[in-house]
């Protein structure tokens, strides 16, 4: 494979399948040609010839290289793609922002097409003067930004009963980390003027599904937000254009999207989603209900089963992310030995309250196989739990908050798994 | 978490009046009785929200198998991965928890508002009152919970408890051992450290999504299929009115919950609509017809313009015991749209 033709221009997808063919010998491949790197010594294209111009592309796209970084679903999950889930690429991101277009996406009555002029939010309920805001309206409220993860509450429910699906694609992307630009909702209800009797608000939305969720005032008083922008540019159709809810740190679900109307009243609503769904059954056939917050969790997405390690013995960069719905992550833990030894992670990034953070381990690989474990720690205190010591408390039927420790076994050709250890 | 809550009331109230001190911006205007009444649809358990009807079990299993059947099963049973609305009673506690409004939700009002919030799905919000009072009563009869002389009514909805509702409690996350624990081993925690279970034995990651080897040439060759569907197929294509294909195109939405056309098209709830204008019934690969149109395929008939027509204006008229549960276009013009945007989907 040294001297192979086909390496010419050679993507990241053959480079990965080359990799691990050669059990990690690619990275010295392209220097054993006699004179040099072809990629040195030959004029590419792109290097003689003109590219396209200014206007080419109106609105940016990643390369054509990148194609492979897609948000993927899985199709015996659900019913219907209608209403569905989808993944966000983890293994493929760095940093803590995700991309808008690599957003996961999950729709209970498919993508509402909202046209903005016709788009209104109205607030009723136990309120002084029940009022509707058009779009314009919103924005001349003062306005915040805010960085958030968005995690599913189902996040990682397929691995309740053991290793299922192999890549963190899968079993952690059901979630993203965006800044997004809005109104404090305090700033609307106190428009409205909430009255005394006002405990609880019901967010709706505009789609098929007319999602509601029951939010104690509290929550709606604190953090939430009403917001029409993610990562500076409007929200994405599938992201709940014009305007969705931030609820942060709580689950995904709630946070609802064409958000169009938002009730007050005295006591919660016990609707569908957070009754017959979004509760968990623990192992004595009893429900825990309104189970708001995302306990902190931690994943390393590289290596991972889609990335594996493709350069054989020596200096390897390992990263994850962690969050937590309570606070801010001061510290991850990892271990190459699945639990037996711990060492501290290296924390990048900015760390900022209910948002993903970012954090490497730097080490030189011996070419052994590891047993690669993350373990978070969030501001107030709390450790990310072993699977088992979660399933211990909560049996196996819970399908809902699973933030247990991930194991990644990775071979001596840097091939990953999905595997659970003793 | 009750002690949350408590606090939840006092703070509000804090912050509540904080705002009402402050000057309001005067954005936004006052939205209008009817204007409220149209988007307030919201039920409780204690029955607020719920307007005035009723529906007895016979009207509305009626009424359930002529609009729901098609995913829930005629008994609620649930069809494929669809959800299973009846039975399940003691099993929460086993390995196959099931789920349903008889084992598992614990308030009726949660069923009234989402059937009507929601459902059919692909056509929300289309039921009358009377209608969703049938479809809860027929429910509790699938689980049951009531005789099949049972009437439901605004005036008796919150005397029905379903047997469920004692088994939810407030999180107490923060009360259990996993929340406490602050104690985090960093050396020599584990002696032997073996793997016990692995993500290739099931095998049910989708294909070529573990690395990306597979997915360049799938893409290519859906190219490549394009590219000769347009080379071979233009110069046969019949001349379609562009206008009325556009207008088909939007009158295909009530048809998209259950069908698909285009490239990417599966079949779902109802077969893949690809080529079906002059096609021979019930020729769609892979999916299951009743027996209502397998009978109609036998005696030789075509899907041309004007069995398409007379099957879109009354499906059930036109082929009786069709699992198609869509009431039908009544107006013609909406009939020869959606037949040319069908036909815009020659293959």
């Amino acid at each position: 494979m040294t001297d192979n033709p086909t390496r010419k221009g050679a993507n990241r997808r053959q480079f990965l399948t080359a990799g691990l063919a050669a059990g990690g010998a690619a990275a010295t491949a392209s220097v054993a040609h006699a004179a040099g790197d072809p990629a040195i010594l030959e004029i590419k294209p792109w290097a003689q010839e003109l590219g396209e111009g200014v206007d080419a592309r109106p609105y940016g796209t990643p390369s054509e290289f990148e194609k492979h970084v897609v948000r993927r679903n899985v199709p015996w999950l659900t019913a219907d793609p209608v209403s569905s889930v989808n993944f966000t690429p983890l293994h493929d991101l760095d940093g803590i922002i995700t991309p808008n277009g690599l957003c996961f996406e999950r729709h209970h009555a498919g993508i509402a097409i909202v046209d903005p002029a016709e788009y209104r939010l109205m607030i009723n309920g136990l309120v002084d003067r029940p009022l509707v805001f058009t779009l314009e309206d919103l924005k001349r409220f003062p306005r915040v930004n805010k960085v958030h993860f968005l995690e599913c509450a189902a996040n990682s429910g397929m691995e309740w009963r053991g290793a299922q699906l192999n890549g963190c694609q899968f079993t952690h992307g059901m979630i993203h980390n965006v800044m997004y630009t809005g109104v404090m909702l305090r700033d609307i209800l106190a428009e409205a003027g909430v009255k005394t009797t006002g405990k609880w608000v019901l967010p709706e939305g505009a789609d098929a599904s007319a999602m509601t969720r029951s939010i104690p005032m509290e929550k709606a008083l604190d953090d939430c937000m009403v917001a029409f922008k993610m990562n500076g540019e409007a929200l994405y159709p599938e992201q709940g254009y014009p305007v969705r809810l931030v609820v942060p740190g709580w689950e995904g679900n709630m946070w609802v999207k064409w958000l169009r109307r938002i009730e007050v009243g005295d006591m919660p609503w016990h609707h569908r989603e957070e009754t017959s769904k979004y509760t968990d059954l623990l192992g004595d056939g009893k429900a825990r209900r309104f189970t708001w917050e995302m306990d902190a969790k931690s994943v390393i997405t590289n290596p991972s089963p889609q990335a594996p390690i493709s350069h054989g013995p020596g200096p390897t960069v390992l990263t994850g992310v962690a969050w937590s719905g309570r606070g801010t992550i001061p510290r991850v833990d990892v271990t190459l030995d699945g639990g037996a030894n711990w060492l501290q992670a290296r924390m990048d990034g900015p760390s900022l309250d209910k948002s993903m953070h970012r954090f490497y381990f730097e080490f030189n690989w011996d070419g052994k196989p590891l047993l690669l474990q993350s373990r978070a720690h969030d501001s107030t205190g709390y450790i990310q739990p072993t699977k088992d010591a979660l399933r211990a408390v909560r049996g196996e039927n819970s399908i809902y908050h699973n933030n247990g420790i991930q194991t990644w076994y990775v071979n001596e050709q840097g091939v990953a798994e999905n595997v659970e250890v003793s | 978490m009750l002690k949350f809550l408590k606090a939840t009331a006092a703070v509000a109230l804090i912050s509540v009046a904080g705002h009402a001190a402050a000057d309001p911006l005067g954005l936004g205007r006052t939205a209008t009785p009817a204007e409220v009444a149209a988007w307030d649809i919201d039920i409780r358990p204690d029955g607020a929200g719920l307007p005035e009807g009723s529906g007895d079990v016979l009207t509305g299993e009626e009424v359930f198998v002529e609009k729901c059947a098609v995913c829930h099963g005629d008994f609620a049973e649930g069809v494929d991965r669809w959800p299973v609305l009846a039975g399940g009673q003691d099993t929460l506690a086993s390995d196959d928890p099931v789920k349903t409004v008889g084992s598992y939700w614990p308030y009726l009002s949660t069923v009234w508002d989402y059937v009507n919030r929601a459902m059919p799905f692909g056509n929300a919000q289309s039921l009358t009152a009377d209608e969703v009072y049938g479809i809860t009563a027929y429910l509790l009869y699938s689980n049951d919970l009531v005789d099949d002389e049972f009437e439901l009514s605004h005036e008796n909805f919150a005397e029905v408890r379903l047997p469920n509702e004692d088994n939810f409690f407030m999180d107490d996350r923060e009360q259990s051992p996993v929340f406490t624990n602050r104690d985090a081993c960093m050396s020599n925690c584990k002696t032997d450290v073996k793997i016990t279970m692995r993500a290739r034995v099931l095998d049910v990651t989708p294909e070529g999504e573990g690395d990306d080897s597979a997915e360049a040439p799938a893409a290519e060759a859906v190219e490549v299929a394009a590219a000769t569907t347009e080379a071979s197929t233009e110069p046969e294509q019949p001349v379609l009115n562009a206008e009325l294909v556009t207008a088909g195109e939007k009158v295909f939405k009530k048809c998209k919950a259950c069908h698909q056309v285009g490239d990417k098209a599966k079949n779902r709830v109802g077969p893949v609509l690809n080529g079906i204008v002059d096609a021979s019934l019930g020729a769609v690969d892979g999916f299951k017809y009743s027996k209502a149109l397998r009978a109609k395929a036998d005696e030789g008939h075509v899907w041309d313009d004007a069995s398409l027509a007379a099957f879109l204006e009354k499906p059930k008229a036109w082929m009786k015991g069709t699992k198609m549960s869509f009431a039908g276009l009544k107006k013609e013009q909406d009939r020869l749209a959606v037949i040319e945007f069908l036909k815009s989907h020659s293959q």
